[in-house]
């Protein structure tokens, strides 16, 4: 299908991501993440379990960008504090945001800059602390660049594999790193926790997602990201996102 | 049961300097705006605040009151910064006490059972403990894994604001979420409620079930009617956020001038000039009141 749009590829590939995570509560944050997490529920993974990002718990989605009060069916109440309850249980599973992150998947949402006085304050370390010593955590990068991919990041709000592997008791045994996808490729962790490609998006070059990541980072021999299924195509345009949210988060 | 009403003008009575005060709501969500707009109107300054936050705190901060904030992150939601915020921070360096959003529930439920403390797994390894050295953390005396230990916050006052309530203090949300308000009540020495409406006791449940009054009179200390309070944060299901309002704030905070116009036009008169001047904004700009 010559007519697949980058975002498109973006949303199979984060859908990808939620696979075989069970009866799980789906976090995503972001366009591309939601709709991924809805075209999973409606494909390989009918247990994964989805918000309206208000207090309700879904069986059938609300429209994309919309709450329980614009439609879907609601199968449970999670306010914010349960939430927090469900996260400490781990019976939960993350795709979040990073403004920066590092070759060991630390991933700063707080600030850039110096703390007592940043450059640029963001939205804050939110849950990321908490996400990533509770659960899997999967990242979801926009814009591919080497401002994002950095050397070091200027505060560790999700904690890398480098911090968790060296943490010395058993507190943080469900540390669980899972795939950056971004909008040129979908990386993961080698062995030794490093980021590595996992697959380039069809028409991206190693040489193009090398000039944009601000470390070295294995390349070789990357496939490229499987493009969706018709049936995916299908759900993704007519069913979870018709008025084409995806393209304005990732350009074609 | 005492009739604990109390007149908005009277509120800033009950809040010092150098308080430690705990606000309500989430992000721009049932924020206790009222009372808040009663504090920029007073001299009260040195605060610090508590709070999941969100204009609040910008406007604490616009107005110079505040000396630290504590929180889990501070968000206008459908504008993802406050711009108060971020000028306190970027220009003049406001001290912060940032914290996962786990570790900030923690502490405040270690602050409402009276604990020092309680163990979370949150934060670990983040920069959260680097950048809060005066956070510890504690071993197990059971196995051998490590927590933070999260100390326990004591509120001077929280602030917030429910649906209804009566004279008594019973209060009552109608909408999605009870947020941590109950919470805060129970973390603080005194609580000052904001209602849309206060009616009889009879009536909270006349028409929603029992499970919908989350503050016990137990833990609210007065109790304020302040209609459309949470303007222009939301408080569902008595009305939206009034998202035209909210983008005019950003805008405003953006640049001086604005801001200045902006102050004039609706914080520097009492809260029924604001309501006026909210009303005859919309007015002006043909949207339906």
């Amino acid at each position: 299908m010559s007519d697949v749009t980058r975002a498109e590829i973006c949303v199979t590939a984060c859908a990808d991501a939620w696979r075989g995570a069970g009866e799980v509560l789906a976090h995503a944050v972001g366009t591309v993440p939601a709709i991924s997490a809805r075209l999973a529920r409606l494909t390989h993974s009918p247990d994964l379990v989805l918000t309206d990002g208000e207090a309700f718990l879904m069986s059938e989605p609300p429209p994309l960008g919309g709450t329980a009060a614009d439609g879907g069916v609601i199968e449970g109440w999670a306010p914010f504090s349960r939430i927090f309850d469900i996260l400490n249980s781990g019976r939960r599973h993350s795709m979040m945001g990073a403004s920066q992150i590092d070759r060991y998947g630390n991933q700063n949402i707080s600030l850039i800059g110096d703390w007592d006085r940043p450059t640029r304050q963001l939205i804050g370390a939110r849950g990321a602390p908490g996400n990533t010593v509770n659960h899997r955590t999967d990242y979801w990068v926009s814009r591919h660049s080497a401002k994002v991919f950095v050397e070091s990041v200027d505060v560790v709000c999700g904690v890398g594999n480098d911090r968790a592997r060296a943490h010395a008791s058993s507190s943080l045994r469900f540390h669980d790193l899972g795939v950056v996808v971004t909008n040129l490729a979908v990386l993961g962790y080698d062995a030794d926790g490093r980021l590595e490609i996992r697959s380039l998006h069809p028409g991206v070059t190693a040489e193009e997602v090398q000039a944009n990541t601000g470390f070295p980072i294995e390349c070789r021999s990357a496939p490229p990201t499987r493009p969706p299924t018709a049936e995916e195509l299908e759900l993704i345009r007519t069913v979870i996102d018709p008025k084409g949210l995806r393209d304005r988060e990732v350009r074609s | 049961m005492g009739n604990k009403t109390l007149a908005l003008a009277d509120v800033a009575s009950h809040v010092e300097s150098g308080m430690t005060i705990g606000i309500g709501g989430w992000g721009s969500r049932r924020k206790p705006m009222a009372l808040v707009r009663q504090l920029l109107r007073s001299d009260v300054t040195d605060l610090t605040v508590v709070s999941f936050g969100g204009p609040d705190v910008g406007l604490l901060c616009a107005a110079g009151k505040v000396r630290r904030v504590i929180y889990g992150f501070v968000s206008l939601d459908s504008i993802p910064l406050d711009p108060h915020f971020r000028a306190a921070r970027e220009q003049h360096g406001l001290p912060v006490t940032e914290y996962d959003e786990g570790m900030f529930v923690a502490a405040l439920r270690a602050g409402a059972s009276r604990l020092s403390f309680l163990p979370t797994r949150a934060g670990l390894e983040s920069d959260v403990l680097r950048r809060n050295p005066e956070l510890r953390t504690v071993a197990s005396p059971y196995d051998d894994e490590v927590y933070v230990a999260v100390p326990g916050i004591r509120l001077d006052v929280a602030l917030i604001h429910l649906n209804r309530a009566d004279a008594q203090g019973n209060g009552q949300y109608l909408g999605p979420d009870p947020y941590f308000d109950d919470v805060l009540a129970m973390a603080a020495d005194r609580c000052l409620l904001s209602v849309e409406k206060i009616v009889d006791t009879a009536e909270l449940t006349a028409t929603a079930p029992p499970q919908s009054l989350l503050i016990s009179r137990l833990f609210v200390h007065h109790v304020v009617e302040a209609r459309n309070g949470a303007h222009f944060t939301s408080c569902e299901p008595d009305y939206r956020r009034d998202e035209a309002f909210q983008r005019h704030y950003a805008r405003s905070a953006a640049d001086p001038d604005a801001w200045r116009t902006f102050t004039e036009e609706f914080l520097t008169g009492d809260e029924d000039q604001y309501q006026a001047a909210v009303k005859s904004l919309r007015t002006l700009e043909g949207a339906p009141a």
